[in-house]
């Protein structure tokens, strides 16, 4: 019998093996089946195993394979927290794997996607599975260049290659920081194993330094503001089940990597890193649900939007570290749990809502939402499912968006508690700021789905969308469900979060699957408790009970005729309104400022037949001010390190000989 | 007996949330007429309007969608779970543990998520601008809510409805200054929340600055009677709020004898019609503002929920 680690990694080989098959395979016909096929089994298997690992609740389980560096191994291990990741992890590859086999048949270059799409799942697999600090770089590098071969699969469609340039930068800075932070953990010693790290005492200046480079590292993976800038571009660049896999999974296990360093290895935090992460948690929501609500690509909008969540789900960790550096361990795993509870929700709308970008895209061939409107009536079931999605990401009850950020507010309404003057004054401030990214987030994706689902098609395409395959829909269905299941049982998920938190910080909430009607009670009865079943039922009984009075009491003519308007119709669906005019209101009041927006609008002179024109200038800071600048002095650099390269063979024997005599001379003066 | 009685209150407490919100609406439009010396019509007359709308056919446009058939359904079961899930007259109803304030307001959010759905579904650019305006209301109104649900929260320790209405009626809480600022932002909310002057004029229908009535200008008959008893609902659901957070006197406590619940109903209904009129009174006294000028407005809301959860964290006392 395997143990639950071994079992884990025949998955993991399984997954590396189909890729082999797949390049063997690229150019046969039933290619694309056959693997999206073999992937979903393996993954489904892989969920079955991390599931049982993770609710058994045996501890950890350890393995040493005989590969890697020779004094060191390969180890890896399979702990809740592993587990629990391992979990998302795989739920998203089994399900990405099913919406594939329908997707994956529009592709016009299948052997560019399906060789690294197992391969991308098993280097995620791997880095979760990681147990020292060389093992879980190198994973991370094999998941990294993976993903970024399946961001140029359309590698010739503009923009796309600046996608996959700007990523391979950031994905490399993001392990060079990596690098140093484990080479500061391992300390001078040089033990690379994790179990030698977690032992090891960390002074707090190495701490610290430790925490700054893995928000560097890991925040540069998730999109942490400001070095979210590649996410927008590669995450939407890739194919659509790819897209729901690096948004909702690959983030994930940025986030884990984070988890895993700076709660399980570094030791007891202090409260002023909680500073640190809360800070750039809250910035990063509210700038990342800004930009998003200013997109009109519809793609674009969720890769900002996962932005947003990531930024939730750093604020609750920030937390986290908070309570637990003042050793208030119960708020802490509360603050714990709706972060995992949020990761957990995240992979699973957010893929939704991928997949149906994706559908939306294989039946009218368009991302942007100038060119979709009245998809509801061609994509029945597309629209329900993305419906879901959009209410369930824009955190309204009963769905499980609610729950995690419900639980984030018990969380920050505990800090009161918190000894230090400048966590009490932040943490209400940041909690505002994460009401203002949520109501945003309604706001947004009332536009995404009102543009894109609802209103007059905008174009050709959309008037004659249509239905897509059943694969892809029976994927899209199985999440919604687990959206609204998540979100009407929420006990149930917080019970299986309970050995993560039991780990990481020698706490759990009180157990919550047993308690009456299903509610929950993160602290006491007397604080605050939901119950997300009951309210879903009023909603139902009130709405059955509207309904039936409505059918009893009423006239029940209806008579469809044009649209009222005022008498003001409107001839052409151009004239509806915009994805950029809905954002009008709210461009102008926070764009002036974050995005120095401005709005210009042409007079022709009186007596011209001109038409006038307005045009909304936007201006992304972020990239303009930081990176632009830094690309400003490299190629300034450049241009001048140039004139180096084209010399005379005299200037070249000169360069080198002066190069000898300074060498030497330095030489001469060190010794 | 005691599960008997608990669904009958918390049955009384739905059909009286139910029956008096289009009484009130009448009545603030009854105070504003007579204000601006004009008779006014009935104060029964929000009554008679919905039974007409309920009597008339429904016109749909072309392209309307079946979310804009059920939007209307939709939107009012959530405001009226939330309308029932606030303390009106007595605490430690029978499902108050279901929904904190937290929740309550969410179920506003959910609400309005779907109404502005709706106002985008048909395609005219009424529709748009209304819809587009509310979010933008919204997006500024709810982290203001959310700073008085904490300033509450941190003066009770919870965010339990009845908990919190418990102990502000207490002795033990007394006058505070943190508790006054998140009241006035609390008005503020409400006045953007419910579409009133100065943030929206609830009685226009062609002015272009108008949000609310945009969003809805498509609907008709039965379905339009939905939404306006959804608003109603809604303003009463504010005004309850606001009474059983910062006014919370002779609230009946769960258990009590029936005696109690009636001095509960007649007090609660004397606080309603001061709010009513004192609404009145504001709306007849301002005159609406520019759109623009709406973020202002809701930002010293902001401001002010903030400074009294500061304050609370200066001094437990404040």
């Amino acid at each position: 019998m395997l143990t639950a680690v071994a079992a884990q990694l025949v998955c993991v080989a399984a997954l590396l093996g189909i890729a082999v098959l797949a390049v063997a395979l690229s150019r046969a016909k039933a290619a694309t089946a056959l693997v999206y096929g073999a992937t979903l089994i393996v993954c489904a298997l892989a969920l079955i195993g991390a599931l049982r690992a993770l609710l058994a609740g045996t501890g950890a389980d350890e393995i040493v394979l005989p590969i890697g560096l020779p004094w060191l191994g390969a180890h890896f291990r399979l702990d809740a927290l592993a587990a629990f990741f391992l979990a998302v992890v795989n739920l998203g590859g089994a399900i990405a794997s099913l919406y594939a086999l329908g997707y994956g048949r529009h592709e016009h270059a299948p052997q560019r996607v399906l060789p690294f799409f197992p391969a991308f799942l098993a280097g995620m697999n791997l880095v979760v599975l990681a147990d020292d600090a060389f093992s879980y770089l190198l994973c991370w590098e094999f998941m990294s260049l993976a993903s970024w071969a399946l961001v140029m699969t359309h590698h010739r469609e503009p923009g796309n290659a600046r996608a996959g340039y700007v990523y391979l930068l950031m994905a490399s800075f993001g392990t060079l920081a990596l690098l140093l932070a484990f080479g500061l953990l391992a300390g001078p010693a040089g033990d690379y194993g994790f179990a030698a790290i977690r032992a090891m005492p960390h002074a707090p200046g190495e701490a610290t330094m430790v925490l700054i480079l893995m928000l560097l590292g890991a925040g540069s993976k998730a999109g942490l503001v400001p070095l979210h800038v590649w996410l927008p571009l590669a995450h939407p660049a890739a194919p659509s089940h790819v897209s729901a896999l690096m948004s909702g999974v690959m983030t994930k296990v940025a986030v884990y990597g984070f988890i895993r360093v700076v709660f399980d290895l570094l030791g007891p935090p202090n409260w002023t890193a909680s500073v640190l992460v809360l800070s750039l948690g809250g910035v990063t929501a509210v700038m990342g649900i800004l930009y998003a609500l200013l997109e009109k690509d519809l793609k674009r909008l969720l890769a900002y939007s996962t932005i947003e969540n990531i930024g939730i789900i750093f604020v609750c960790l920030g937390l986290a570290l908070a309570f637990q550096a003042n050793n208030q361990t119960l708020a802490a795993s509360l603050a714990l749990t709706a972060a995992l509870f949020h990761v957990f929700n995240h992979s699973l709308f957010k893929s939704l809502l991928f997949f149906g970008a994706g559908a939306v895209l294989v039946s009218t061939g368009a991302r942007d939402m100038d060119k979709l409107g009245g998809l509801i009536h061609r994509m029945p079931v597309t629209s329900v499912v993305f419906l879901i999605g959009c209410v369930a990401i824009a955190a309204l009850p009963p769905f499980n968006g609610f729950v995690s950020e419900w639980l984030m507010f018990q969380a920050v309404l505990l800090s009161p508690s918190l000894p230090q003057w400048g966590l009490k004054i932040m943490v209400p401030a940041i909690g505002a700021l994460l009401a203002l990214a949520a109501a945003l987030a309604a706001a947004c994706f009332v536009k995404a789905y009102g543009v894109s689902f609802l209103s007059r098609p905008r174009s050709e395409a959309a008037a004659n969308a249509q239905e897509v395959d059943h694969f892809s829909l029976a994927a899209m269905v199985i999440l919604a469900s687990l959206c609204l299941f998540a979100g009407i049982f929420p006990g149930l998920v917080i019970d299986a979060l309970s050995p993560v938190t039991q780990q990481i910080l020698d706490s759990r909430l009180g157990a919550q699957s047993h308690l009456p009607w299903l509610s929950i009670i993160p602290i006491a009865e007397r604080r605050g408790s939901y119950n997300g079943l009951l309210v879903l039922v009023f909603i139902a009984i009130s709405a059955s009970l509207g309904y039936l009075a409505i059918r009893r009491f009423s006239s029940h003519a209806v008579r469809r005729g044009p649209a009222w308007g005022c008498g003001f119709s409107d001839a052409v669906p151009q004239a509806q309104y915009s994805p950029d005019s809905f954002a009008q209101p709210l461009r102008r009041v926070f764009g002036t400022l974050l995005f120095a927006a401005r709005e210009h609008v042409e007079m022709p002179p009186p007596g011209s037949v001109k038409p006038a024109r307005f045009s909304v200038e936007i201006h992304d800071l972020v990239w303009e001010t930081l990176y632009g600048r830094i690309a400003g002095a490299v190629d300034t650099a450049s241009k001048r390190l140039d004139r180096w390269q084209l010399l005379t063979i005299r200037g070249y024997l000169s360069l080198v000989f002066a190069t000898l005599v300074t060498l030497l001379l330095v030489l001469a003066i060190w010794s | 007996m005691v599960v008997i009685s608990d669904i009958l209150v918390q049955g009384i407490q739905m059909l009286l949330v139910f029956l008096l919100a289009p009484l009130l609406t009448g009545f603030i439009r009854k105070v504003k007429a007579r204000l601006m010396r004009r008779k006014g019509p009935s104060i029964l007359q929000p009554y008679r309007d919905l039974l007409r709308l309920l009597r008339k056919e429904v016109v749909l446009a072309d392209n309307a969608s079946w979310l804009f058939r059920a939007t209307p359904y939709l939107t009012f079961a959530a405001i009226w779970v939330a309308a029932a899930l606030v303390p009106t007259f007595a605490t430690g109803l029978l499902f108050n543990w279901t929904a904190d304030l937290i929740v309550i307001v969410a179920l506003l959010g959910t609400a309005r998520f779907f109404l502005a759905l709706a106002g985008m579904d048909v395609g005219t650019a009424f529709g748009g601008l209304g819809s587009s305006r509310e979010v933008m209301i919204a997006a500024l109104a709810e982290p203001a809510m959310l700073l008085i649900v904490f300033c509450v929260a941190l003066v009770a320790g919870s965010t339990q409805l009845s908990t919190v209405a418990n102990f502000i009626a207490s002795s033990q809480v007394g006058l505070r200054v943190s508790l006054g600022m998140a009241m006035i932002a609390l008005v503020i909310v409400a006045l953007a929340e419910n579409a009133r002057i100065p943030v929206d004029n609830p009685s226009t229908h062609l002015e272009l600055t108008m949000v609310h009535e945009a969003m809805i200008l498509e609907y008709s008959g039965r379905h339009l009677a939905l939404i306006e008893f959804g608003a109603f609902l809604k303003l009463l659901l504010y005004i309850s709020l606001i009474a059983c957070l910062f006014f919370p006197w002779e609230i009946a406590v769960f258990g009590a004898g029936p005696l109690s619940y009636v001095i509960g109903a007649a007090m609660y209904l004397l606080k309603v019609t001061i709010a009513g009129f004192l609404l009145a009174v504001f709306e007849t006294a301002t005159a609406k503002m520019r759109v623009f000028r709406v973020p202002q407005f809701l930002g010293a809301a902001l401001m002010l929920g903030l400074l009294g959860t500061l304050l609370l964290f200066v001094s437990k006392s404040l």
